[in-house]
């Protein structure tokens, strides 16, 4: 870094409120010229937040963001824009529907002007994206490409407006490993033209990686701000969660009986993810079965199946050695298998429902919610308040809508939900996606208390780390179909990598080989 | 005459394209506001009103395009109130909707009442005449059928082509369509939500009450109550068929008049004599329905379409 600081961006004495939860108090940091600065903490520490207040998303309550030096008026994107900020959002801001293009020139010219100017526009986009190895093409459909391309348009969005300043909030978080070096080769370009950039992460070994300075928040407040070079991924794990982090410890399994089997089950294609081909498997007590395989293969139909949203074509599901005849959502919640959905926002929980609603979501109508078809609230606020305090679920009250809660405290809900039932079958699709340290660990450790009292649990996850740290037996799904069981150590990474590309099952691959590059 | 021998007449695709016009104005006019993301169901009321304020207005002495721009700008009006509510107070698009037909409608009979207190039929205006566009007109078939028509109705066409050129091809036209998509989008990139959407409801509705005045000032040369007569709800539906985009609402339209047109004249057919008329009243919105049945399986939705859009929320 050079020694001369030449001072681009200043927060001082930021403080936000929602309601009776303080997101950020006080906080103040500043970004030098050509610096990376991380913003580090756990979800629900107020980072989101205070970077929407830098970009005038938010108002705050107190406090004045400058930006070279200039006061920037609050709430006004704006005005952060025409000072040289530019964000990269965690929820990308784009038009589906529309051109890449599109959604790059958007606002960038003004409004009734008579042109467009597609030519110009065109070749400026192009040579951004091979300026800074942002391989994206002008005239494709932001719904048509995948999750890492999107966010390269997010990215040229910023930079075709010359923004100075980049934020970037938590851009890993949905990237390949592969897409996250390309990523950062993109950032290092953007440094060496002068660009300053704030990285939103939770993830130490990024930070170390990408930052020369890391500013720590920790319930909404600065915890501390240190220079890359002064510190280490333990200091910083420590400074996130105010103490030191330790993964479970993972005693052997001691596999019971098979408490739920598929049997050459089919299924048909969702879109363009495969469905179940003759797919065997046995859930069996006490026992964590991991189904590991790149996103997009199957896992999705699996996650169906077992959860009852889908009957099988052919093939037929057992239950404690039962056929089963009648498969439905309402069927396997009543034979107690207990969901945590991949995504939380959509099927996990409903937005605008406050805590207590959402605690009871999947037994409303069972004792000891309701009686004689009428709810009992008292009996439903105490249990979400006991899952509130038994799983540490960050918020003012039962009564708070879970919409203003962070993913992690929102998980953590569910968790609750689900394992208060005591379930005897668990599905857990990603049940850490986008989660920090501390409250991975939490719902690693939960899921391995409820597997030593004896419940099956299916851990569907595209992590292979999470899936050989935790689970007693692991699958590969590819294409739909799924290899044999092996145990815990048996399969190197590297050898799994090899079942999860396709290899090694017994009938030679379909010939849709271009179905699934992604 | 046989239904086939009717379809190549020039006379019956005259009619169609009579027919077709307020649609295709109104039809305009509701794209627009579907496009930023905000239903109007005002549609109907807003009709009405511009069809009593274009025929006033002239009636009071006004020329036939001043009275046009009346009808628009009391349809703004309407689109204001509409939006006011919808956009920064983020009510319910349905309930606003029908409420401002409601208020829109009832306004327009106690205006109507308040101004001729003691007519008993409503007194006529000179209307739109027909003009025939030199040699354009000339053409067998097509002359007759196109370029036989009201200046009014070249109007309407020339609109369409209008709303598609702003909406495909200038910098306001891609923040109206971003703003139906996702709004967050057109917030992140410094563009005003609110104006947007509040600017495209006000001069949709601008152009939904000029489909009515076209029926006091070109179809008919008076007003009369219930004249507006469902054509609203038919704009909406034409929306939809037409997949949110100009061009083909103006083919859904056209379509649905052709239709209409057509049961007039079949139901003075032979066979025509022996069938109920409610039927042929009836086949003009069945056909419609099968139509939109077929054409809405590829419909793209604006993503925001009724989705009320609040700053700074989680």
């Amino acid at each position: 870094m050079s020694t001369d600081r030449e001072e681009v961006l200043r927060l001082d004495g930021i403080t936000k409120r929602f309601g009776e939860l303080t997101a950020n108090d006080a906080v103040s940091f500043s970004l030098a010229k050509g610096e990376v600065v991380a913003l580090l903490g756990e979800n629900g520490a107020g980072k989101t937040t205070l970077m929407n207040i830098l970009f005038g998303q938010y108002t705050a309550d107190n406090g004045t963001v400058s930006v070279f030096g200039k006061t920037l008026p609050p709430g006004n994107p704006r005005a952060a824009l025409d000072a040289g900020v530019g964000m990269v959002h965690q929820h990308f801001t784009l038009a589906d529907n529309m051109t890449v293009q599109e959604n790059i020139t958007l606002g960038t010219r003004p409004l009734f002007s008579t042109r467009l100017d597609r030519k110009a526009a065109r070749q400026r986009i192009v040579e951004l994206s091979e300026r800074f190895h942002l391989a994206v093409s002008p005239d494709a459909k932001v719904g048509s490409l995948s999750v890492g391309e999107r966010q390269r348009v997010e990215i040229l969005k910023a930079l075709y407006r010359d923004v100075r300043i980049l934020i970037l909030d938590e851009p890993t978080a949905v990237l390949t490993p592969q897409e996250t070096d390309d990523l950062f080769a993109t950032l290092r370009q953007a440094i060496a033209n002068g660009l300053s950039i704030i990285f939103i992460s939770h993830k130490l070994h990024e930070v170390m990686a990408i930052a020369d300075r890391v500013v720590v928040l920790r319930h909404g407040k600065m915890v501390d701000g240190v220079a890359i070079k002064d510190t280490d991924k333990a200091a910083l794990a420590a400074l996130m969660m105010g103490a030191e982090a330790t993964p479970p410890a993972v005693a052997p399994a001691n596999p019971g009986k098979t408490l739920m089997a598929l049997r050459t089950v089919s299924t048909p294609d969702i879109g363009n993810a495969p469905g179940l081909k003759s797919v065997s498997l046995d859930l069996r007590a006490g026992q964590i079965i991991g189904l590991a395989g790149v996103s997009g293969n199957g896992q999705a139909a699996m996650a169906e199946v077992v959860g009852g949203q889908r009957s099988p074509d052919t093939g037929v599901l057992e239950l404690d050695d039962e056929v089963l005849s009648k498969w439905s959502p309402r069927t396997a919640v009543e034979s107690g298998i207990a969901r945590i959905p991949e995504d939380r926002h959509k099927t996990g929980t409903i937005a605008d429902f406050d805590l207590t609603e959402n605690a009871i979501l999947e037994r409303y109508s069972n004792t000891p919610f309701s009686r004689g078809g009428w709810l009992d609230w008292r009996k439903s606020r105490s249990f979400a308040n006991e899952i509130i305090h038994k799983y540490d679920v960050r918020c003012p009250g039962p009564d708070t809508t879970i919409r203003l809660l962070s993913g992690g405290n929102m998980q953590k809900l569910i968790l609750g939900r689900v394992l208060e039932a005591a379930p005897q079958i668990i599905l857990a699709n990603q049940p850490v996606r986008g989660l920090d340290i501390g409250a991975v660990n939490y719902v690693h450790s939960q899921l391995l208390e409820a597997r030593d009292r004896g419940a099956a649990v299916l851990l569907i996850s595209e992590d292979l780390d999470e899936i050989m740290g935790l689970a007693d037996v692991i699958h590969v799904i590819a294409e739909g179909r799924l290899s044999p069981a092996f145990n815990r150590g048996e399969k190197t990474p590297a050898e799994l990598g090899l079942w999860m590309a396709g290899q090694g099952f017994d009938e030679p691959a379909q010939k849709q080989e271009s179905h699934h590059a992604s | 005459m046989d239904i086939i021998e009717i379809l190549f007449t020039a006379s019956f695709w005259a009619a169609a394209i009579r027919i077709a016009t307020p649609l295709i104005l109104a039809t305009m006019g509701e794209l627009i506001c579907e496009r930023a993301g905000v239903l109007n169901l005002g549609i109907e009321g807003i009709m009405v009103v511009g069809a009593f304020a274009g025929w006033m207005a002239v009636y009071s002495g006004t020329g036939l395009w001043a009275g046009v721009a009346v009808a628009f700008i009391v349809g703004m009006a309407f689109g204001l109130l509409h939006s006011t509510l919808t956009v920064p107070f983020g009510l319910s698009q349905h309930v606003v909707g029908l409420g401002v037909t409601l208020l829109a409608t009832s306004a327009t009979y106690y205006a109507y009442r308040l101004a001729l207190p003691e007519v008993t039929s409503p007194p006529k205006i000179a209307a739109f005449q027909p003009y025939e566009i030199p040699i354009l007109s000339d053409i067998p078939f097509i002359g007759e059928a196109l370029f036989s028509q009201t200046p009014f109705t070249y109007f309407a066409f020339l609109l369409v082509l209008a709303v598609a050129v702003v909406l495909y091809r200038t910098p306001l036209g891609l923040a109206v369509r971003a703003v139906g998509e996702n709004p967050s989008a057109v917030a992140a990139q410094g563009l005003s939500v609110t104006a947007i959407r509040m600017g495209a409801v006000i001069v949709g509705s601008g152009f939904m009450a000029m489909g009515g005045a076209f029926l006091t000032m070109s179809a008919f040369d008076s007003f009369f109550f219930e004249m507006v007569n469902g054509r609203g709800w038919i704009c909406i539906a034409l929306v939809v068929f037409g997949s949110w985009r100009p061009g083909k609402a103006l083919l859904g339209a056209i379509l649905f008049a052709a239709f209409d047109a057509l049961q007039i004249r079949v139901q003075q057919t032979e066979i025509g004599a022996e069938i109920p008329y409610q039927i042929f009243l009836m086949m003009p919105y069945i056909l419609s329905i099968l139509a939109l049945v077929v054409m809405s399986r590829r419909a793209e939705v604006p993503a925001a379409l009724m989705v009320p859009f609040n700053k700074g929320e989680r």
